[in-house]
């Protein structure tokens, strides 16, 4: 890679340990993409739940925290990915002081870079949303394929490590999606029935991810009939990224940039109300004792906040199962402020802050509280979650919540 | 005389070890238990099978950004893979291969899970962009 002066003097040491350990991170990273240089980035976001860093992840951002407050600064605004715990409701969730006293060590250092501990998934929903052609290092997948997509900005997925090392540098590798090339129209889809809610916009989110299955693919997606609005492309864009891995879609019309095709454009592949019937009835499970319904992943806009509160009023949560709702802490302190929090409270259902269930120590949570039937509108989440143990059923809004109230999978 | 393929010059140190092999993908969140060192995703091709010490053989990168902290963890406890050899991966997989220091290759002449077998013998020579088969040759 082509270093300018100032990128040298960092991997020589000369602006600290912290800058130097960032760029040889980044320089690895960048010759195995072939990037030619780097590009100055406007913001990092970094994923770091505790689960995922484990005791080595919080030592090592410890040892480089240790470093003067000079060396170790910042030097773009950097905020974070939520968390594994929210301190106010890890007990009603069955985790453990141990996790909390992860999450505090963790937190500690974090705050020591000078990064921001918003913990959020939906920072282009609540924090700052990027513009059109800025340059980001976001490390989170639903939240760069937004950004790319709908808001036309070019991050590739950053994950913890690249992200922060994005963060020290105020830079990163420039390959991927932050080059014209690769922004081009790979595949093509034609969309011929409408989602009716969220969860199907997720579900048509995972046939493209499905059909994709690779990070450097470009799906275009045509005949959407209506413009679908933030939440939709959210949970359309999440599954996408979570079930093929990709970093950008464009819907004509609809999207920030014009579509051009990489060649001519291919055959497009249908997608009708019978493949979204498909997609949701592969997880069906009608009659299972419900365990754990979940509205996350991504975590909830105010709206959504609103329409749980809704279709909770005046109903209660089976005994025997549990609600959980997970939001940033931005909409959190909205939704208490109006009155969201305590409408969705009295039904039984738990409201969790700076969290998103999966990144929250799932198998120890379905161990300690003996979960297994999972519910959930998120169709990203019925994709993760089986690995930790759970069989997971994607549905509708107002059928999670009134199977949550039956106690069983209607 | 192993056979020798080719590939895109990788990331992490030369290894020798045993490949396991499956045309499926990866991701240390979806897919690991990884206090356990297995396949816990009953859906993927390898589910049950232990991968600590092996040299997995896939396709690509699943969606999630957790792999690049996960490695490093993994490696910390001595339950990791002991190379990863894929058709093309994402910036996950690249990123913590690197900062775990776990060998990593891709981009080679023809599809990985066919031109690699579950028990082949390797070298993985991540520097030099090759892996050599060293127990067979044909």
């Amino acid at each position: 890679m082509r270093l300018t002066d100032e990128e040298s003097a960092m991997l020589a040491g000369e602006l600290g340990e912290p800058r130097r350990w960032a760029i040889a991170h980044q320089i690895a990273v960048g010759e195995f993409f072939d990037a030619a240089d780097f590009v100055a980035v406007s913001q990092a976001h970094i994923m770091a739940d505790t689960e995922s860093l484990g005791e080595a992840g919080i030592q090592f951002l410890e040892d480089l925290a240790a470093a003067p407050e000079a060396e170790r600064r910042v030097r773009v605004p950097t905020i974070t990915d939520p968390r594994g715990i929210d301190f106010a409701v890890y007990r009603r969730l069955g985790q453990t002081t141990e996790m909390v006293a992860l999450e505090t060590r963790a937190i500690t250092a974090l705050r020591a870079f000078g990064v921001l501990m918003t913990d959020t998934c939906i920072n282009y929903q609540t924090i700052l949303a990027p513009i059109r052609g800025e340059h980001l290092a976001y490390g989170d997948t639903g939240v760069v394929i937004y950004s790319n997509s709908v808001l036309g900005a070019r991050s590739n997925f950053e994950g913890g490590p690249s992200a922060l090392a994005a963060a020290l540098t105020g830079r990163t590798p420039r390959y991927g999606y932050h080059l014209d090339a690769c922004r081009h129209a790979t595949r093509r889809f034609r969309l011929t029935a409408t989602p009716r809610d969220l969860s199907e916009w997720g579900a048509v989110g995972g046939i493209v991810g499905e059909a994709c299955g690779s990070y450097w693919e470009v799906p275009v997606i045509e005949g959407v009939a209506e413009v679908p609005g933030s939440d939709a492309l959210k949970h359309f864009g999440t599954a996408l990224a979570s079930f093929g891995s990709a970093a950008l879609f464009h819907m004509p019309g609809i999207t920030a940039e014009e579509v051009v095709f990489t060649g001519s454009a291919p055959p497009a592949l249908s997608i009708g109300r019978d493949e979204i019937e498909a997609f949701v009835a592969r997880h069906a499970a009608p009659g299972d004792k419900l365990d754990v319904v979940v509205f996350a992943a991504p975590q909830l806009s105010l709206f959504e906040m609103e329409a749980v509160a809704r279709a909770l009023d005046g109903r209660r949560v089976h005994p025997d199962t549990t609600v959980i709702v997970a939001t940033s802490p931005e909409i959190k302190h909205a939704a208490d402020r109006m009155g969201l929090t305590s409408r969705i409270e009295g039904s039984g259902a738990v409201v969790a802050q700076g969290i998103c269930f999966y990144q929250s120590y799932a198998r120890e949570m379905a161990e300690a509280n003996g979960w297994t039937r999972l519910m959930t509108n998120s169709a990203k989440l019925v994709n993760i979650i089986g690995g930790y143990g759970y069989r997971p059923s994607l549905a509708g809004l107002e059928h999670c919540v009134a199977s949550a109230v039956a106690g069983r999978v209607l | 005389m192993p056979i020798v393929l080719r590939c895109h010059k990788g990331i992490g140190p030369a290894v020798t070890g045993t490949a396991l092999v499956a045309a499926d993908n990866f991701s240390a969140r979806y897919d690991l238990d990884r206090e356990r060192g297995i396949f816990s995703r009953p859906s993927h091709k390898l589910a049950g099978q232990s991968f600590a010490d092996r040299i997995l053989v896939l396709d690509t990168a699943k969606g999630g950004v957790a792999t690049a902290w996960m490695l490093h963890d993994m490696a910390a406890r001595g339950i990791v893979p002991r190379a990863l050899i894929f058709n093309r991966v994402n910036p996950i997989l690249a990123q913590g291969a690197a900062f775990a220091s776990v060998a990593l290759v891709d981009r080679f002449e023809g599809d990985v899970t066919q031109l690699f077998r579950t028990g082949d013998e390797l070298r993985v020579d991540p520097p030099a962009g090759l892996v050599e088969i060293l127990n067979r040759d044909q």
